[in-house]
């Protein structure tokens, strides 16, 4: 599943990671890499974009980025 | 220990030359605070040529009294950079500007709270083999989120002097200054792995960056390690281009990982976070999971699907309320000091025309301006207030998906709602949006936000509009709001319009950190207000002195006879004549050249429309009672007997004031911002068009409709 399918409250670990674009590369950048634990704190009122905890901090991305991270949710 | 060659080569002893540290870190992680701590006021705040990225340079003394300047760069989470801001930070770093000597010593401050993500960017400085200095910068609040740091072992790992700190209150900053005096600071002892695969391109880039580039062997290294990282650089004016040898390198290994599907930039951060995350492994002790934090519980209001709105709803209000309110008496003050320089001018010097340049050129055209200023520092205060408890980024986060309808995201929004007290301060702060595209699509809608300088002729005309008492307060607060709605609709419109057109670019992405609140450091809030409305007085000044003194020169050549009244005098001055030979350009929209005046007037600042009115129809106000005005408007008339202000005039003068660029001010502050004259050139000619064309739509509809 990707990272926008991803329930609020809920934590993952990121699977996969897109190679190119420089919005992905930036992300990996703030910390967001294979491997990396995140939690989806909510979303805006309006349902776009995300918010997103990692690395001890708090990130916003737009759906359309998160639907390409793939991820396997942590029970 | 002797220097390396290249690093004693950069770095002159402390007798010749006072040491120069450059202050890096990511936003939000206190930089400005720690910069302000340890230089006082002594700072001098400029921009870096050719770009509009602040520059600002400070003098600290070390524990001896020795001075050593300290320059504050952009806030940037990367070297590789994605906005003008980080381009600087990395171009001066990297010593890629002709008009910053590349520092010799870095300063690199980091947020205790968050240690990994703050030390990717200081994991890419330690590789240019300089002198770096590491700062723990709040250190309180990393131990009640339970985290234990060890600043000793993180010292060791690195190999260099690392100060924990709370520049909030001051602690941690004489160790400081004590590391930052001695001149022994050792090299950074930083060994990385680079992935294998990339290895080979670093050497080779990094050599031909030492043949071709004339670049200095290890600051090579991490200039080959950024060329690989960067895949969409962006380039700053000011900054030397790669040479075609070594772009031709770069650009054959980038295809060669193409073909052979290597990540390679992905690679070198992935390697760059294993290194950091052994690093942190070692240093930081997480005590207890902790539960929310105050931030948390915050944010469930602040960006709650019903609390969210009304918080920023009421933020934004209590913004507009004390602007509104606030600025009343600074204004006032204002106004009587510019009429008593002026009286005084008028008392101490013999009649004549270089008295009238002064006292209805010079005083009269600043201080139209100048009165504003209460309004703008206000709104920068509020800004500085919002960016640094952290509420901005919310903002942006809970209108992010109604900007991007239009192709913006939310960045945007704070400087277009600014805008609606003026388009100044809006443009300015339109600073934070990294995408130049956006940032261009914002600077070019904001002055269709209706500015405070409008509301004077609103009231007029709507009091023209709809004379006497009889009126409902309603209709005429309707009117209002539509004029508000219009000019907000068409900076969406042409929002969209734009970055479907002209600006066309890839959708912006919203990858912003939410900081977490934190206390306004009141002091540096208002350091920067001050600073910020300097600049604007530097910026437009001389412009804004410039264009009152052609403006009053046309309103007063050539010279009536004697004994003539200023109606007069207006009326055959060249801006009367102006006037006329604008008549037939808007007689279709229902205005006469008495108009044409106050529209040329306006660029001053459109609120001397009304001042201006008063002299052409000869019926000055007397203080704030446009009464007399309102009547001489209404018994003005076309020479063939028609009634010039109808409603229908009123309202579609309304509807010009809307959509016209009319405010040099503006246009010096975009001409500044945007470093060219044509983006301001466009956008006079794109809103006045626009101006020009509803209003003959709608005066010319209304008439076919029998108004």
């Amino acid at each position: 599943m990707t990272l926008s399918e991803l329930t609020v409250g809920a934590s993952a670990v990121v699977r996969e990671f897109p190679k190119s674009g420089a919005a992905f590369i930036r992300l990996r950048e703030m910390g967001l890499l294979a491997g990396t634990r995140v939690t989806l704190v909510r979303t805006a009122p309006l349902g776009d974009p995300l918010e997103i905890k990692l690395r001890g901090y708090h990130l916003t991305l737009r759906k359309t980025e998160a639907d390409h991270v793939v991820i396997e949710p942590v029970v | 220990m002797a220097l390396p060659p290249h690093i004693a080569a950069a770095t002159p002893g402390p007798a010749t030359r006072q040491p120069t540290y450059a202050l890096v870190g990511n936003p939000n992680c206190g930089k400005s605070t720690l910069f302000n701590a340890l230089t006082g006021l002594k700072q001098k705040v400029g921009n870096y040529p050719g770009v509009t990225v602040e520059k600002k340079v400070g003098t600290a003394y070390s524990q001896h009294g020795q001075p050593i300047t300290v320059i504050d760069l952009p806030g940037a989470y990367s070297l590789a950079a994605r906005s003008p801001d980080e381009a600087v930070t990395r171009d001066v770093l990297l010593g890629r500007r002709a008009d910053t000597p590349q520092p010799d010593r870095i300063l690199c401050i980091v947020d205790a709270t968050n240690l990994e993500r703050n030390l990717y960017l200081v994991h890419q400085i330690l590789d240019l083999g300089r002198p770096v200095i590491l700062v723990l910068n709040m250190m309180d609040v990393a131990a009640q989120a339970g985290l234990e740091i060890q600043a000793e072992r993180l010292e060791q790992e690195l190999g260099i002097p690392v100060i924990p700190c709370q520049a909030v209150n001051g602690q941690g900053v004489i160790e400081l200054k004590v590391a930052m005096s001695r001149t022994d600071l050792p090299l950074p002892r930083h060994a990385w792995d680079v992935p294998a695969a990339i290895a080979p391109a670093v050497a080779e880039i990094q050599a031909s960056l030492v043949a071709h580039d004339r670049k200095l062997p290890l600051s090579a290294r991490a200039e080959a390690l950024l060329l690989l990282t960067d895949q969409d650089s962006v380039r700053v004016a000011g900054s030397t281009p790669l040479s075609p040898r070594t772009a031709e390198i770069l650009k054959s290994w980038q295809q060669r990982w193409e073909s052979d599907g290597t990540d390679w930039a992905g690679m070198l951060v992935n390697s760059r976070y294993d290194s950091i995350g052994r690093i942190a492994a070692q240093v930081v002790t997480q005590a207890g999971a902790g539960g929310p934090t105050l931030s948390d519980k915050i944010d469930a209001y602040a960006t709650h699907p019903l609390w969210g709105w009304l918080m920023l709803g009421s933020v934004m209000g209590l913004l507009f309320l004390s602007i509104f309110t606030l600025a009343e008496y600074p204004m006032n003050l204002i106004d009587d000091l510019v009429a008593n320089l002026a009286d005084w001018v008028k008392g101490s010097m013999g009649e004549g025309d270089l008295r009238d340049l002064i006292t209805d050129g010079a005083i009269a055209g600043v201080g139209g301006v100048v009165i504003f200023l209460p309004q703008i520092l206000i709104l920068f205060f509020f800004i500085g207030l919002l960016e640094s408890t952290g509420y901005m980024a919310r903002a942006a986060f809970i209108m992010d998906r109604l900007m991007s309808r239009v192709g913006l995201n939310g960045k945007s929004f704070i400087p277009l709602l600014g805008s609606y007290a003026c388009a100044i301060p809006g443009i300015m702060a339109t600073r934070t949006i990294e995408d130049h595209k956006d940032r261009i699509v914002t600077i070019l809608v904001a002055p269709l936000m209706s500015c405070s300088a409008r509301l004077p002729v609103y009231l007029l005309m709507i009091a023209a509009l709809v004379p006497g008492d009889r009126v409902p307060v309603g209709t005429k607060v309707g009117i209002m709001l539509l004029m508000y709605t219009l000019g907000t609709v068409g900076a969406f419109g042409f929002a969209w319009l734009f970055k479907r057109t002209l600006l066309k670019g890839a959708p912006p992405a919203m990858i912003m950190e939410l900081p977490p609140y934190r206390l306004p450091g009141v002091r540096d809030v208002l350091f920067q207000m001050l600073e910020r409305g300097w600049l604007f007085l530097r910026r437009a000044g001389t412009v804004i002195l410039g264009i009152s003194i052609v403006l009053w020169f046309l309103s007063a050549y050539p010279k009536a006879p004697d004994g003539a009244t200023n109606q007069q005098q207006l009326a055959q001055s060249f801006a009367g004549r102006a006037g006329h030979a604008l008549e037939p350009a808007i007689a279709p929209l229902g205005f006469d050249w008495q108009i044409g005046i106050g529209l040329i007037s306006s660029f001053a600042a459109r609120e001397v429309f009304v001042s201006t009115m008063g002299v052409v129809f000869n019926a000055e106000a007397e203080g704030d009672d446009t009464a007399p005005l309102r009547k001489a408007l209404l018994e003005a008339k076309w020479p063939d007997g028609r009634a010039l202000f109808t409603p229908l005039v009123c309202f579609t003068l309304m509807i010009f004031y809307v959509f016209a660029m009319q405010c040099i001010s503006t246009i010096a502050v975009v001409r500044r911002e945007t470093n060219s004259w044509r983006w301001p050139l466009f956008q006079l000619g794109y809103m006045t068009g626009t101006a020009w064309i509803l209003s003959f739509i709608v005066y010319q509809g209304g008439r076919a409709l029998g108004f």
